[in-house]
């Protein structure tokens, strides 16, 4: 299979997959469970498959169809996106298996559309991932989109149809109003779309119009979870832990914050954006949502929701690191999105796992449940360490290039964020933490609950083993991400 | 050489036409074959034309031989080649489709007369898309607008009959406006035929009879097209019509009232009336504006979905004018594409409601609930359906969207202005879209459950049909763009520079 092929054998892949969850359901619920595992394990060999020679420096691109002039659908691997395929697609197979303990532990309905529409939530994934241009790219985010909403709205209820409206409503809206009208202007202005090293926009805009498309994208681009666009994320936590594990923390915010740095990497360049004036907000809006958004998880009392804003904390490193406009700090960019990626998919198995065991979401009903759920706790210790950015967790990693990258560009006010923020943390993590492991258990008659099922205990073992894993064998994605800058 | 083909533009009329009364003579268990077969010759004719149009340009007949200006002349451009395949598609894909849901509806003794009238209108609106004549254009567009007014009255729901009462006096006031419209210019220029007369009109001296027939026309015109707020009349024709003669017309019907008033507006009018670009512009740009915004806040807080749905479609003639009010090549191309894929677009939405109507009993939104689990397949048409309506890419209507907030772009700052309109109207769109959706799958599944729940198959094949090809025309629109862009060529050209 050449590598035009395997790209689009990728994208099409979980549609195919979803096609045979829905047909396997038919014979029952263990057929279609092996379905989405087969297809999820086919589709991280099909995207793994790619990442050697692209360490090689091969760019493979395949387009598909000419709609209008100048405008295509088309895909091309590049670092960045190999990165977050390659993230996706691993997580997609870790996340079935928790799904399977999860779903059945909690009997949830419907779980064959939950399958479903998974699966074709990860075909429009890679498809954001591989997108060759800005409207490839905007096709398959706006099929996420559509697809994560019957996953919001899993339970169907007034009040979760409700959360998911929001959810639909601020991404439509802000995709539909901003992103798509700054495409349309990239357009006009550049005559084309395309993704390309170094930038397409050098000259075409001048004076305050790069700062205002800039702003466009930056809040069009809602799955990025900038404030004052960050609403649909806490929203989102109605959907079932495995939909917030691996959409809401990997694959629908990450599709944000890499549509971010691609824009400023493949669309702006880096230098040119450096030299304009009237860019410089985009450090300071992110070190906003940073600081804010930590400030409010401190004053969360449930379990998921504090997590959901420690994740618009955590986007907002990538945009700020991608905004630092330097060299190091956009590879602290890319590795953010993976590092954060392991450690808080572990934080929501975690949380997951202990309203399966225990039916608990609140953080004062978690005192000393260290003692019943060992294997979990010692899980979250760690993803909530790599949150921090405590070594030996990926989170270190991340946060040192990032302040390395704010150094060189003596930014400021990104050094003092990146501090600020991590005092934050520590601040509302370490206290459940402490909480779980060594204050007494409370409730009466005392809990009798044990582990989770297996296959979501594992799960999170296995994320919690990546988090610390990350830090330790980095470097061939380093490798590969220095590529991104080191391009002409 | 098929020496039929140089006949087609004549036959495209006649086939439907002379089906009509043999309908009615033919057994009735025959007439809806006949009905259907003679649309989809009909299309069959178009398709031809449309292929014999982007080969070698337009195709110009003379009724009986006799010479242009004298004998009546029939005219087959890009933009009525783009119309004609509106008119008879849709004709098509509803009658295919639409036999069961129209049985109920009008009644196994009536059909018959149904059918003879759909064929009629059918005639009448591919009549005035061929006409290359003035006074032709009103005879057919009197004929359609006849047989239509009995395609509304038609269904069972007796509060079709106060709307198609409002339907009839408006479209009268419509025609009647349009017809001294044509007399004023007959009186100054002895001539029926448009291109004869954008010729003479300029050797007129006194140009004040001939402007009074522009706002004529131009009204007249508008009245039947339905441009807000000139609108009044459709949301109930449409809301208490059968469903499936909702679908055919909601996807036409008003759509070659505005292709009359282009060819007006762009071949006689433009060329003649010094300053007329800009009138045309400056008093159809506020109205296709307010027509969008007014249009979508309307269905976003309307309760029943067909008339949320026709509420729509005032929004989307306002598209269409906004694209042709910038009297550019950019402006018109996105214009008369929109007027291909907004079909596409409503056409597939009023098809589905029709599958869902015999559950649904009512169509308010709280009876659309549990729609998405008793005819999934359906809904998801719909989807797709809606999906093109609001202009998602990957669907037709974005690609006409595309083009319109490309043409506004070119304006400058003005086109700022512009843009914001058409997005507003896009996430309008999405609210009253979504509210569908969200009551179709979350709602409350009303509490007597449904007579039938089988979609019939033909129905089903042609919702279908029109979701699938709003997405082939949203990633491959190829065919409709040539036309589309071919006519924005020739209505411009028209335009002194």
């Amino acid at each position: 299979m050449s590598a035009q092929q395997t790209i689009l054998v990728a994208v099409a892949l979980p549609l195919f997959g979803a096609l045979g969850i829905a047909l396997a359901a038919r014979i029952g619920a263990n057929f279609r469970e092996a379905a989405t595992l087969l297809t999820a394990a086919a589709l991280a060999y099909c995207v793994w498959s790619l990442a050697p020679s692209l360490l090689e420096g091969a760019r493979p691109a395949v387009s598909v169809a000419e709609v209008l002039p100048g405008i295509e659908i088309a895909f091309a691997v590049e670092p960045l996106g190999m990165l977050f395929a390659a993230l996706a697609s691993l997580l997609w197979i870790i996340n079935s298996l928790y799904s399977v303990g999860y779903m059945r532990g909690n009997r949830e309905p419907h779980q064959t559309r939950f399958y479903v529409m998974f699966a074709v939530s990860l075909a429009a994934t890679i498809g954001i991932a591989f997108a060759a241009n800005l409207f490839t790219l905007f096709l398959f985010y706006e099929a996420l989109t559509f697809a994560t909403y019957p996953l919001v709205a899993h339970k169907g209820d007034k009040s979760t149809v409700a959360s998911a409206r929001v959810y639909i409503g601020v991404l439509l809206t802000t995709s539909i109003g901003l992103f798509l009208p700054a495409i349309i202007w990239t357009y006009a202005a550049a005559g084309t779309t395309d993704f390309a090293a170094g930038g397409i926009l050098e000259g075409k805009l001048h004076g305050p119009a790069v700062g205002l498309l800039l702003a466009l994208f930056v809040l069009g681009i809602g799955k990025a979870a900038v404030m004052p666009v960050h609403r649909w994320l806490p929203a989102a936590m109605v959907a079932p832990t495995p939909v917030s594990a691996l959409l809401h923390a990997v694959a629908v915010v990450k599709a944000g914050v890499f549509t971010v740095t691609k824009v400023i990497v493949y669309i702006f360049g880096i230098d040119y954006l450096f030299a304009s004036p009237g860019t410089g907000w985009l450090v300071y809006a992110a070190a906003f949502t940073i600081i804010a958004a930590s400030v409010v998880a401190f004053r969360q009392q449930n379990l998921k929701r504090l997590l959901a804003y420690s994740t618009v904390a955590q986007l907002s490193y990538v945009v700020m690191a991608a905004a630092i406009l330097k060299p190091l700090a956009e590879i602290g960019a890319a590795i953010h999105i993976v590092a954060h990626a392991f450690g808080k998919i572990t934080l929501f198995f975690a949380a997951g796992a202990i309203y399966t065991a225990a039916k608990k979401t609140e953080l004062h009903e978690l005192r000393g449940i260290g003692r019943r759920m060992p294997v979990t706790m010692a899980a979250f210790t760690i993803g909530a360490l790599s949150m921090i950015g405590v070594p030996p967790t990926g989170g270190f990693v991340s946060k040192w290039y990032i302040l390395a990258g704010a150094f060189e560009a003596d930014n400021y006010v990104a050094l003092f964020t990146i501090v600020a923020s991590t005092a934050l943390n520590a601040a509302y993590f370490l206290p459940i933490v402490y909480m779980a492991w060594f204050a007494p258990e409370s409730g009466k008659p005392p809990p009798t609950h044990g582990e989770a099922p297996w296959p979501s205990v594992l799960a999170l073992s296995l994320t919690a083993a990546l988090t610390i894993a990350f830090f330790l064998f980095n470097g061939p994605v380093l490798e590969l991400e220095r590529q991104v800058v080191a391009a002409p | 050489m098929n020496p039929l083909a140089a006949q087609m533009p004549a036959l495209q009329v006649i086939v439907p036409m002379l089906m009509a009364p043999f309908v009615l003579l033919l057994p009735r268990g025959l007439s809806w074959a006949a009905a259907a077969a003679a649309s989809l010759l009909a299309f069959g004719i178009a398709a031809q034309l449309t292929a014999t149009v982007i080969d070698s340009g337009p195709v110009a007949y003379q009724m009986g031989s006799w010479p242009a200006p004298y004998g009546i002349e029939l005219s087959v451009d890009a933009l009525s080649a783009l119309l004609l395949l509106v008119v008879t598609g849709a004709s098509s894909l509803a009658l295919v489709g639409g036999r069961a849901s129209l049985a109920a509806a009008v009644g196994e003794d009536r059909e018959h007369y149904f059918y003879a009238a759909w064929l009629l209108a059918l005639a009448g609106l591919a009549g005035i898309a061929v006409s290359a004549d003035a006074f032709n254009i009103f005879v057919f567009m009197e004929i359609s607008s006849l047989a239509s007014y009995v395609l509304v009255a038609g269904g069972p729901d007796r509060r079709a009959l106060p709307a198609v009462f409002k339907y009839l006096i408006m479209g009268t006031v419509g025609a009647t406006f349009y017809l001294i419209g044509i007399g004023l210019i007959y009186m100054m220029t002895g001539t029926l035929n448009l291109a004869d007369m954008e010729l003479r009109i300029a050797e007129v001296a006194d140009k004040e009879p001939i402007l009074a027939a522009a706002g004529f026309i131009t009204v007249g015109l508008a009245l039947k097209a339905a441009i807000f707020p000139l609108h009044v009349w459709l949301p109930n024709a449409y809301t208490y019509a059968p469903h499936i003669a909702t679908a055919f017309l909601a996807a036409c019907a008003t759509k070659v009232s505005l292709y009359v008033l282009l060819r007006f507006d762009f071949f006689v009018f433009q060329q003649n009336l010094s300053g007329h670009a800009f009138q045309f512009a400056a008093y159809l740009m506020p109205l296709a504006i307010l027509g969008i915004l007014v249009g979508s806040g309307v269905a976003m807080f309307e309760r029943n979905v067909k008339r949320l749905l026709a509420f729509s479609s005032v929004a989307q003639i306002g598209y269409i004018m906004l694209g042709a009010s910038l009297v550019s090549i950019g402006g018109l191309t996105a214009a008369t594409l929109h007027l291909f894929n907004h079909a596409l677009a409503k056409g597939g939405l009023f098809l589905a409601i029709a599958a869902l109507a015999p559950l649904a009993a009512g169509l308010r939104l709280k009876d659309m609930g549990g729609m998405a689990r008793q005819a999934p397949w359906t809904f998801a048409a719909f989807v797709v359906a809606g999906l093109s309506l609001i202009g998602i890419p990957g669907t037709a209507g974005f690609v006409s969207k595309w083009y319109l907030v490309s043409a506004a772009m070119a304006l400058g700052a003005p086109g700022i202005a512009l843009i914001g309109v058409v997005v507003l109207g896009s996430l309008m769109a999405v609210v009253y879209v979504w509210r569908i959706v969200e009551s179709a799958c979350f709602g409350e599944p009303p509490e007597n459950p449904a007579r039938s729940a089988a979609v019939p198959r033909p129905l089903g094949a042609a919702i279908w049909t029109a979701a699938l090809a709003n997405v082939y025309f949203g990633i491959a629109p190829g065919l409709p763009l040539r036309l589309s862009s071919s006519a924005a060529a020739t209505l411009l050209g028209h335009v002194p520079a």
